[in-house]
C-alpha cells in the first residue's frame, strides 16, 4: 500500500577530486550545475527535475554514497512516516531545513543493509532546466553530455535483505517490482518501486554492508544510449558493461565508472509496474540472462566492484 | 619507460610515467593485477609497492589507511612511475610464482 512517497529526490556521492568529479558528472554525464556551499559541496540535477538538485557531490578521502533522499507528499506525511518508523524500531535523525540549500527538513535513518536514508517533503522549486511552465518547449538547447533528464534510481549492496524489505514494502509502502530467488527461495536481490518505474531503489545481497553499486540516469532512447557510449570511448572513460539489455526491468543501459570509482548508468527503456501487478522473479541460476540479457553471462566486476 | 617487475606473478610491463601501473597492466594485457573501478574507490588493484619511485594520486582510504600506505601499500590505478619499480599483487585472480 503507497505511503505517500513519491520519488527519488537525491544522493549525495562522496568523490576522492572535485575537479575531475564535475568533468565527469556535469561534463561527460551532462547534470546541470546549480549550486555549490560553504562545505565544498556541489548540486547538479537533471533538466526535467523540477526541484532544486538531485544529485550532491562531496570532496572527502573515500568513494561511496553517503544517503540517499526520497521526497514525500507534503510535511504531515513525512511527520506520519517519522512517527511509524520510529514505532518500528527505526531511530531516525533530524537534519535541519537549509543543511541541504533549499531543502527543507529531512528525517534519516538507517537501512537494515546499513545504507543511510532520508525522508523530507520540501525542496525549493526552480523548474525544469531551460523551459518555461507555460507552453513549453520540448528540451532546452544547450545541454551538455549525455544529456540525462532525470536521477532515476540507485542500487545498493547490503546483507540484510528481507530486512530492506520489510522496511521499503510495510513502512514505506514501496512495492517489489521484481526480484532475484537462491535455489533455496532467499531473496539475492530486489527491484523496489513507489511509483509506476520499474525501480526507484534496488538492493542486491552482499556480505558487507552500507556498499554502493552505482547511481542511475534516464535517457530517451536506445540512440541515447549508443550516444553515450561514443562519448565514453571519446573520453577514455573506464567502462563497466555495455551498451546492453538487461533481462531485470529490461531497461537498455550502459555502465561506466566516474573518476573515483563510482559507478554510474544511464539506460532508457524497461518494465513498468501498478501495485496490482505480480512481483517478477528471476532465478539466480539464470542470473547471467537475469543481468546482461545479451551476453547471458556474468561480469565478476559488476557484481564485486563496489564503493 | 619504465620497467615494472610484478614479483609474485613472474611477470614484467612496461609504464610510463603517464600511466597508471594498472593502466600499463592492462595496455599490454597481462593478467598480473585484478582490474576493478580504475579509479582509486574500490580497492580491488590494491598492491604492495616493494621498491622504485612513484607519484601518487588520491585513493580511498577505507581501503588503503595512512599506515598502510607508509608501508608501500597502494592502489595501482592511482600511481604512476618515476622509475623502474618491483610490485607485489595482493588479490588472489593471477598466477602465483
Amino acid at each position: 500500500m503507497r505511503k505517500g512517497v513519491m520519488r527519488p529526490g537525491h544522493i549525495q556521492i562522496r568523490v576522492l577530486d572535485m575537479d575531475e568529479a564535475l568533468a565527469h558528472y556535469r561534463d561527460l554525464l551532462g547534470l546541470i550545475e546549480v549550486d555549490r556551499d560553504d562545505q565544498g559541496r556541489v548540486y547538479l540535477k537533471g533538466w526535467t527535475e523540477v526541484d532544486k538538485f538531485s544529485v550532491v557531490l562531496r570532496e572527502t578521502d573515500h568513494a561511496g554514497m553517503d544517503f540517499t533522499g526520497y521526497k514525500v507528499l507534503d510535511e504531515s506525511t513525512l511527520a506520519a512516516l517519522e512517527s511509524e518508523l520510529n514505532a518500528k524500531g527505526f531511530a531516525t535523525t533530524e537534519i535541519a531545513a537549509g543543511e541541504l540549500l533549499g531543502c527543507g527538513r529531512r528525517v534519516r535513518f538507517t537501512a537494515p543493509t546499513g545504507h543511510t536514508f532520508e525522508l523530507f517533503a520540501s525542496k525549493e522549486q526552480t523548474g525544469k532546466w531551460g523551459i518555461k511552465e507555460r507552453n513549453p518547449e520540448a528540451w532546452p538547447r544547450g545541454l551538455k553530455g549525455m544529456r540525462p533528464t532525470r536521477f532515476d534510481h540507485c542500487l545498493l549492496y547490503g546483507d540484510d535483505l528481507e530486512g530492506n524489505l520489510t522496511l521499503f514494502t510495510e513502512i514505506l509502502g514501496f512495492d517489489l517490482a521484481e526480484q532475484v530467488l537462491d535455489p533455496e527461495g532467499n531473496k539475492a536481490a530486489l527491484f523496489l518501486t513507489c511509483s509506476s518505474k520499474a525501480h526507484d531503489v534496488a538492493f542486491v545481497k552482499h556480505d558487507e554492508k552500507d556498499k554502493f553499486h552505482h547511481a542511475s540516469f534516464w535517457l530517451d532512447t536506445w540512440q541515447d544510449v549508443l550516444r553515450a557510449a561514443d562519448l565514453i570511448s571519446m573520453t577514455d572513460t573506464p567502462i563497466d558493461i555495455g551498451p546492453t539489455r538487461h533481462g531485470l526491468t529490461h531497461g537498455q543501459t550502459i555502465y561506466f565508472f566516474d573518476p573515483s570509482g563510482n559507478r554510474t548508468e544511464v539506460f532508457c527503456g524497461g518494465d513498468y509496474h501498478y501495485p496490482d501487478h505480480p512481483t517478477v522473479t528471476w532465478d539466480a541460476e539464470v542470473l547471467g540472462k537475469a543481468i546482461f540479457y545479451h551476453d547471458r553471462e556474468l561480469n565478476e566486476r559488476f557484481l564485486t566492484v563496489l564503493t | 619507460m619504465h620497467t615494472i617487475t610484478v614479483r609474485n606473478r613472474a611477470s614484467q610491463f612496461q609504464c610510463s610515467d603517464q600511466q597508471s601501473l594498472l593502466h600499463g597492466v592492462e595496455s599490454q594485457r597481462i593478467k598480473a593485477v585484478r582490474v576493478g573501478c580504475r579509479g582509486g574507490g574500490c580497492g580491488v588493484c590494491k598492491i604492495r609497492v616493494v621498491s622504485g619511485e612513484f607519484h601518487s594520486k588520491k585513493m580511498s582510504i577505507k581501503h588503503v589507511t595512512a599506515q598502510q600506505q607508509s608501508q608501500g601499500y597502494c592502489l595501482s590505478c592511482r600511481i604512476y612511475p618515476l622509475s623502474d619499480m618491483t610490485i607485489e599483487a595482493l588479490d588472489e585472480s593471477g598466477p602465483e610464482i
